[in-house]
């Protein structure tokens, strides 16, 4: 059931210096000139990148806590109120909605809002260009990433304010590149948080099944191909720097199984 | 301040063989009894070991009173809840001792789940001559014992016996993480996550539930209790801290269940420093009462703070442990830094704090002079009766000679466990699985 989610080994020092740096340009104006625009692009997907990091790694932390031990309830509480606070920025974003879609045809967990509309929109505005999904991992932060996002700098805004177009941002026109895995981690941990319950902070308190698996793995070399352990999970990849720096999936199903392709003759 | 506390290290890990330093010899728990006589110090293994200081010499008054081993038990075994398919840890949380009454001394250990009362004595003497048994304990045949004497006692080699005479379990649902005896010596308070429980010390298979944070619904839990201690002199009150970072202090006499507070100790946000991590540094690791009873200080991820129990709305003083880590937390909470509980102490006469950082770093503050010293535990670095030598943590630019950067800081080696003697300036501070025990230096 559980997946062994793939957290990249950051350099101490580089991701707390980009966390202050997004942080920074969190409160961006919308009425600059292109440049500043561009500039604010590269930053603001930066920002949710950083963000969206943050998520993924606390619900990897959650999960990481069902051990033989009974869990440290306090450290529990505390990243599932980050959570919370993530979930609740990233709603009023609107940017919530991007892994929702990605959680193909599953019900949504209580707190999402309903995103088929905002998407829809989003994609019209797109012109025909695919509305892909997250990024789990990313190791570029630079935001120097290829985006082809032309057409949303004229509609650029503040963080603050829910942008239909913030899913362009995470627009994306690279389809070979390997990112299936982070995507489906992810999935995984939504599947597995909407299976236990109507709301999936509670379940991460109750009683759950001890399903082992490499703990050291986990904490230690996980961009390397590690064992997995009991985990039913995909293996990572050798190389974080093989993944692209893109940030962004298809939600494809044929992306999927390519990906899955790989994997397996990996 | 007594910067020139700087004291001397009198001795250095008494405790384990350090070329086999196991996890079992994880220390996670020191204190000094009430004289200052005695010092527990619990380990991950369960064990607690005691030490004790010996009498200062008359002919040499220059050399103070060393620690030395007094007792070594095993406390707690690791158990299995069958129930719910999960191990309960022996490692001891806490020690807490109580007033000595007698000649024997007594002493609170818990673990995760169950708290024992333990009697350490001495046997100087043992009595011989029975009449019935001979000196190998051998029963001797009635019909051989032709006259009567009185058993002498004669003196043999000191032998410290613990015993466990009280087992305090099946109280809590969630991992006990303090206790704390009350003034009266009567009864103590064992708190855990949610929940915290009254006992007397004479009776067992009861408990007083006197606080209760626990949501009807698990999912509407946002916050749990970190630590509650006893007020030093009124048995009526006490307080426990919150990991929102908020301080409730409690009467008993208002209610059997203490789930409304009388005061209620927060410090509003600073907007500027706001971030997804505000909330975890500002959870409260640690909470003590100073010994006058009129303050308590607090210890959260950066900071330690002194409250005055009048004033509620924000402390009354601040110190900033280890500042520099602000600008580092993601990482810190990638590799869990940031849920470490580092613990606090005062001084005697409430004039000096300290805390413990990382690095074998540890922090002393005075409340007077306003200065402040960072010392480290090592044993590189400090030799048996050297001075301590002030360590500097260099932030940014050019770093002089001595200085060390916030990027070569160890973070396996935290200080979370210190304690001071409650009369003099003797410190003991726990670094992994050593034990540093410093004092002030002599003139």
């Amino acid at each position: 059931m559980f997946l062994t989610p793939v957290v990249p080994h950051w350099p101490f020092y580089n991701l707390d210096t980009m966390f202050v740096r997004g942080l920074k340009r969190k409160c961006f104006d919308g009425e600059e000139d292109i440049e500043g625009t561009l500039a604010g692009i590269k930053a603001i997907p930066s920002y949710n990148l950083q963000r969206q990091s943050l998520l993924d790694m606390s619900l990897v932390k959650l999960q990481l806590c069902h051990m033989l031990v009974e869990p440290n309830l306090c450290r529990s509480v505390l990243i599932a109120n980050t959570v919370r606070q993530i979930q609740e920025e990233m709603t009023q974003d609107g940017t919530w909605q991007m892994i929702h879609t990605q959680s193909t045809g599953q019900a949504s967990l209580d707190r999402l809002v309903s995103t088929d509309i905002l998407c829809r929109s989003s994609r019209e505005q797109a012109e025909g260009k695919h509305v892909s999904g997250y990024s789990a991992f990313n190791k570029d932060f630079e935001g120097d990433q290829a985006q082809d996002s032309s057409e949303t700098m004229s509609t650029a805004s503040s963080v603050q304010a829910p942008r239909n177009l913030q899913s362009n941002v995470w627009e994306m026109e690279n389809p070979q590149e390997n990112k299936g895995n982070f995507q489906k981690s992810l999935d995984q941990i939504f599947e597995t948080l909407e299976n236990k319950s109507p709301n999936s902070v509670e379940d991460l308190f109750s009683e759950v099944d001890n399903s082992y698996y490499d703990l050291d793995t986990m904490l230690t070399g996980m961009m390397s191909n590690t064992k997995m352990g009991h985990c039913d999970g995909l293996e990572t990849f050798s190389s974080p720097t093989a993944t692209a720096s893109n940030s962004n999936f298809k939600s494809d199903l044929n992306e999927l199984d390519h990906i899955v392709e790989i994997l397996v003759e990996s | 301040m007594e910067e020139d506390v700087e004291t001397r290290k009198i001795s250095s890990s008494f405790l384990r063989d350090h070329s086999y330093a196991t996890e079992a010899d994880i220390i996670s728990t020191v204190e000094f009894n009430h004289t200052g006589e005695l010092l527990a110090t619990g380990d991950k293994g369960g064990r607690v070991v005691i030490f004790q200081r010996e009498q200062e010499s008359k002919n040499q008054p220059h050399r103070r009173g060393e620690y030395n081993v007094y007792s070594t038990f095993q406390s707690h075994e690791p158990e299995f809840d069958y129930l719910k398919s999960l191990e309960i840890e022996e490692k001891i949380n806490k020690i807490r001792w109580l007033p000595q009454q007698n000649a024997a001394y007594f002493l609170l250990s818990t673990n995760d789940k169950t708290v024992k009362l333990w009697k350490v004595s001495e046997r100087d003497k043992r009595p011989e001559g029975y009449n019935l048994k001979d000196e190998d304990g051998r029963l001797r045949d009635p019909s051989m014992i032709t006259m009567l004497r009185v058993p002498v006692l004669r003196p043999m080699d000191l032998m410290v016996e613990a015993t466990p005479r009280r087992v305090f379990a099946n109280a809590h649902t969630y991992h006990i993480n303090s206790i704390s005896v009350n003034s009266d010596y009567e009864t103590y308070m064992s708190a855990d996550d949610l929940r915290i429980n009254l006992w007397n010390f004479e009776i067992t298979n009861q408990s007083f539930n006197i606080v209760d944070i626990k949501p009807a619904n698990m999912e509407e839990l946002t916050e749990v209790i970190t630590a509650a201690e006893f007020h030093p002199h009124h048995c009526n009150t006490f307080v426990y801290s919150s990991s929102k970072g908020t301080i409730r202090l409690c009467d008993m006499r208002t209610s059997a269940l203490c789930d409304r507070h009388a005061k209620f100790f927060e410090e509003p946000e600073d907007p500027s420093n706001r971030s997804f991590f505000s909330e975890i540094i500002s959870s409260i690791s640690d909470v003590k009462f100073s010994h006058s009873g009129r303050y308590i200080m607090t210890r959260d991820y950066l900071t330690v703070k002194v409250w005055d129990l009048n004033m509620e709305n924000r402390p009354i003083e601040t110190y900033q442990v280890h500042d520099y880590l602000r600008s580092k937390l993601c990482s810190l909470y990638e590799n869990d830094c940031i849920f470490d509980k580092f613990e606090c102490v005062w001084n005697g006469s409430d004039s000096v704090i300290m805390t413990g950082s990382y690095n074998n770093f540890f922090r002393m503050f005075d409340r007077n002079t306003k200065r402040d010293v960072t010392l480290e535990a090592s044993r590189e670095n400090s030799k048996p009766r050297a001075i301590l030598k002030p360590r500097k943590v260099c932030v940014g630019g050019k770093r002089r000679k001595d200085e060390i950067s916030v990027d070569s800081l160890d973070f396996s080696k935290k200080i979370l466990h210190t304690a001071w003697h409650p009369s003099e300036n003797i410190i003991a501070v726990a670094a992994t699985n050593n034990l540093y025990i410093f004092q002030d230096k002599v003139n």
